[in-house]
């Protein structure tokens, strides 16, 4: 084979980024949310651990009023902002039949 | 509700500790209904894979002919990864190929849970899905039945077995615990990937449906309490990461970054290589053990599996094994209560005898101050697996130096780095904590 043919390498099909992760989760989105953020005491605090802890990257920042915006929908049910943050997130399950459906588990 | 629909038992998650208590209940001809959020009985559940069947296989001998498990497990390998190499302990026999296959299998739960459900199902049990227990109805300090989402219909039962897993939302409700704190609770991250068979087998030097269960330390996890995983399915892989969540929070650590950190390690990528990812999990490990084992049983309430926080968390990592065997000694307590007529706190108190008499608490006692000892010797999996591999790293490097000199070099850096009184403390320090 010669220095100028370019064997082209095919796109790997793992995935690396949270959107392209939670994009092979199946879900069942209830139109209410499981999650409360107590606001001010979010705020109030310096760590923000929800905005990194979580395995779905559900909770994010909002720069412009410093709030805790939500995405209950991409929950992965494990409770781990319940555990880490529970100064100032309320998480509950979500309503049966509703939320994260495993197809492999 | 009327008297007449009243039901003998409620199990509250089809789990292997649910579905185990109401299997053995509906054999017993006890009127069970199982309670499950999910649409069907694995839909929420995920553990790292491996499913350890020595109840499974009393209660549904040689399962393995039917259920959905993926491969038994002939290969353990437990290894320390530094930041560039590893340190690994291999070991595989033929003798785990022989029926029950040493009661250790890879599963994918959502497979597996489902078509335990139908087993129970066959048995008399009833399953019912998308319910979620939101409460515990309560008469005068004792539990008699269920409120349920959505729709708030309340069941009434004369004894809840509480199977909710690692949320345990109920058994907070009625103060049997206290929300865990982040030192004995871990997230646990997972991707399953698939993979063709024959690249498996020859990738993992696997024969048929052998299968390998890798345990991975050190900069697995970027240095915190826990542990990295890899183990073969029949035509995939189940690979994941798991620490405290303390330490992910103290370290400002994301947990799928910290599988995406391990999965390009230099020892690990070329496992995973040209597989293609399937599902993506979390979920939580209660790993108190023994010492922060909450009181198991109130007036009409049992808890079994995670929600009593039944988790063998040293190396050998056991969780499905204690939770079927807790559903089983849960429903042996309410069978023997209702020959009684008695649900009360007194009677199925039995129920924390028969845990201490089996090998669940037996082995939560053995290995109660284990975790513990590694929570206080940090560098242990923080500095250790970087000295390991940096010593055999430089034993091993081919030079013209003569050998003699090299071996007094890795001496000296080993007397430095780690030091012979030290090792020596640490090991006495390990033993001891798993008398």
């Amino acid at each position: 084979m010669s220095d100028d043919q370019v064997v082209p390498v095919e796109e790997s099909k793992l995935k690396a980024t949270i959107e392209d992760k939670l994009f092979l989760v199946k879900y069942k989105p209830d139109k209410e949310s499981h999650i409360e953020v107590d606001q001010a005491k979010f705020k109030a605090d310096t760590l923000k651990a929800v905005l990194y802890i979580c395995p779905a990257k559900t909770y994010e920042l909002n720069e412009e009023t410093g709030e805790c915006m939500v995405a209950f929908e991409n929950c992965l049910e494990c409770g781990t902002c319940r555990i880490a943050c529970s100064e100032y997130v309320e998480w509950k399950y979500p309503r049966g039949g509703f939320g994260v459906q495993f197809r492999f588990g | 509700m009327s008297e007449e629909e009243k039901f003998d038992c409620i199990v509250v998650g089809a789990g292997p500790a649910g579905l185990s208590a109401a299997l053995t209940l509906a054999k017993a001809g006890v009127e069970v209904a199982v309670l499950e959020r999910g649409d069907y009985p694995g839909a929420k559940n995920v553990m790292g894979g491996i499913l350890f069947t020595t109840m499974l296989d009393k209660l549904i001998p040689e399962f393995w002919k039917s259920a959905p498990v993926e491969r038994h497990v002939t290969h353990r390998r437990f290894s320390v990864l530094s930041k560039d190499g590893e340190v690994a302990v291999d070991f595989k026999t033929a003798a785990y190929n022989e029926p029950p296959f040493n009661n250790t299998w890879t599963v994918l739960r959502a497979k597996f849970d489902r078509w335990y459900g139908d087993q129970v199902e066959e048995a008399g049990a009833m399953i019912i899905p998308g319910m979620m227990v939101s409460e515990l109805l309560l008469d005068g300090g004792r539990v008699v039945g269920v409120k349920t989402e959505p729709g708030g219909d309340e069941l009434n039962c004369d004894c809840v077995i509480v199977a909710e897993g690692a949320n345990s939302f109920l058994a907070e409700q009625v103060g049997l615990r206290q929300p865990h704190d982040g030192k004995h609770m871990a997230v646990a991250v997972k991707e399953v990937i698939g993979m063709p068979q024959d690249v498996i087998e020859s990738r993992f030097h696997l024969n048929d449906n052998e299968g390998c269960a890798y345990e991975i330390f050190g900069q697995a996890v970027q240095g915190t309490f826990g542990s990295g995983f890899l183990y073969t399915n029949k035509e995939s892989l189940s690979i994941g990461i798991g620490s405290t969540i303390h330490d992910m929070k103290k370290n400002q650590l994301n947990p799928n970054e910290v599988l995406e950190h391990f999965k390009n390690h230099p020892a690990i990528a070329p496992l995973v290589r040209g597989g293609e990812s399937l599902e993506y999990s979390a979920h939580m490990i209660p790993e108190g053990g023994y010492s922060h084992l909450p009181k198991l049983t109130m007036d009409g309430l049992i808890l079994a599996g995670d929600a009593a926080g039944l988790v063998n968390a040293s190396h050998y990592h056991e969780g499905s094994n204690l939770a079927m065997a807790s559903g089983v000694l849960a429903a042996e307590t309410v069978i023997a209560a209702k020959e009684k007529g008695d649900f009360s706190d007194a009677t199925l108190a039995q129920y924390r005898t028969k845990m201490e008499g089996s090998f669940v608490l037996k082995d939560l006692k053995k290995f109660q101050k284990f975790s513990q000892f590694l929570i206080d010797n940090p560098h242990l999996l923080r500095d250790y697996p970087d000295s390991m591999v940096g010593l055999l790293t430089d034993y091993f490097r081919i030079s013209e130096k003569p050998k003699a000199q090299i071996e007094k070099e890795v001496f000296d850096r080993f007397k430095k780095e780690i030091g012979i009184f030290n090792i020596a403390k640490d090991l006495y320090k390990a033993w001891r904590a798993t008398r």
